[in-house]
């Protein structure tokens, strides 16, 4: 190979250094960490599947009234719900893949999917 | 630096084939065709260019005619090219140094734009980002050891840089959003393999130059 001879020992170097920024770049963004899908679910049945990648207002009615979620910049939260204590509100904004936001009272829920669950919990 | 300015000596002693004294002969003569017995009082602006000049035009031409001939390759992923027109760029850096390579690349740049129509666009402020940090990149690559770093690596850092610059530009600018970080990888990979191939390309060029 004649065109071998140009490539000198720090280019190796620099072509194994440009191999392992690509590894650490595929696995630190495409492990599925970064939830690309939000799941609304109301009364226990899938309400809404929506993408992350749009900018949204979502109202979702429930038996005591309506949530409504906001979904922004790739991240999901409830804005308002009518539930007395306000858990799911004050949850905040849900990112990662498997992050759940639930509002009893109103049976409203957002979960977050992407392309790997997350294990909740663990037990042997 | 030594080096690059003695070979620089020896290549304007070369001759020219566009030579200063040239245009201004065609000009004069353009203008007598133009403008019979009326054309007494007429005027020239001349600029007075150096070899250096000369230089510089002739390779940022050659760096446009790649990026037209690039325009024409399809691509998979707009964004991914193999930019072609660095090689010039490379040859530009190893033989003329820094500055001469900095003129080439940003004229490319600029008259490329102009040429395709997109000047002022968001496409433009992305090919002159990736310019911008290669050339910066490029500024600290070449005082690498040259026993041990040629072409290749300087071709392979400027390319990330090239990327890391476009990518900047989309994520501050473009799409403030996460998922632009889904295609760096693809880019990365394209970064890798057409900055290895051009650096290989322009170590070639320069051999073939030095045997003659």
């Amino acid at each position: 190979m004649v065109v071998l001879q140009h490539i000198r020992l720090g280019d190796w170097l620099t072509l194994v250094m440009g191999g392992a920024c690509i590894i650490f770049l595929v696995m630190k963004l495409w492990s599925g960490d970064l939830a690309d899908k939000a799941v609304i679910r109301s009364g226990g049945k899938v309400f809404l599947e929506v993408t992350l990648s749009k900018d949204q207002q979502i109202e979702v009615p429930g038996p005591l009234g309506i949530s409504v979620i906001t979904i922004k910049d790739r991240k999901a939260r409830i804005a308002s719900d009518p539930s007395p204590r306000q858990y799911c509100v004050r949850q905040g904004w849900l990112q990662q893949a498997g992050e759940v936001a639930l509002c009893l009272p109103n049976q409203v829920s957002v979960e977050l999917t992407g392309s790997h669950k997350r294990y909740d919990s663990l037990s042997y | 630096m030594t080096a690059s300015a003695t070979e620089k000596q020896e290549g304007d002693e070369r001759p020219q084939g566009s030579s200063p004294k040239n245009i201004v002969a065609l000009c004069a003569r353009c203008f007598e065709r133009g403008g019979k017995g009326e054309g007494k009082n007429r005027s020239t602006i001349l600029l007075h260019t150096t070899d250096e000049d000369h230089h510089v035009a002739r390779m940022a031409a050659v760096a446009l005619g790649l990026t037209i001939l690039e325009g024409a390759i399809p691509s998979p992923l707009p964004g991914v090219k193999p930019g072609l027109a660095n090689i010039v760029t490379l040859i530009v850096l190893a033989r003329y140094g820094w500055r001469t390579a900095v003129w080439v690349s940003l004229l490319r740049v600029f008259a490329g734009s102009l040429l395709f129509g997109n000047f002022l666009t968001p496409g433009f402020f992305l090919g002159l980002s990736g310019a911008l940090f290669s050339l910066l990149v490029l500024a600290f690559a070449r005082y690498l050891p040259s026993r041990w770093f040629g072409p290749v690596s300087h071709s392979i850092y400027a390319a990330f840089a090239h990327i890391g610059g476009q990518m900047a530009v989309v994520y501050l600018w473009l799409i403030p959003s996460a998922g632009i970080a889904y295609l760096i990888p693809l880019f990365a990979t394209a970064a890798l393999l057409f900055g290895a191939v051009n650096g290989l390309i322009a170590a070639r060029f320069m051999d073939d130059a030095k045997n003659q």
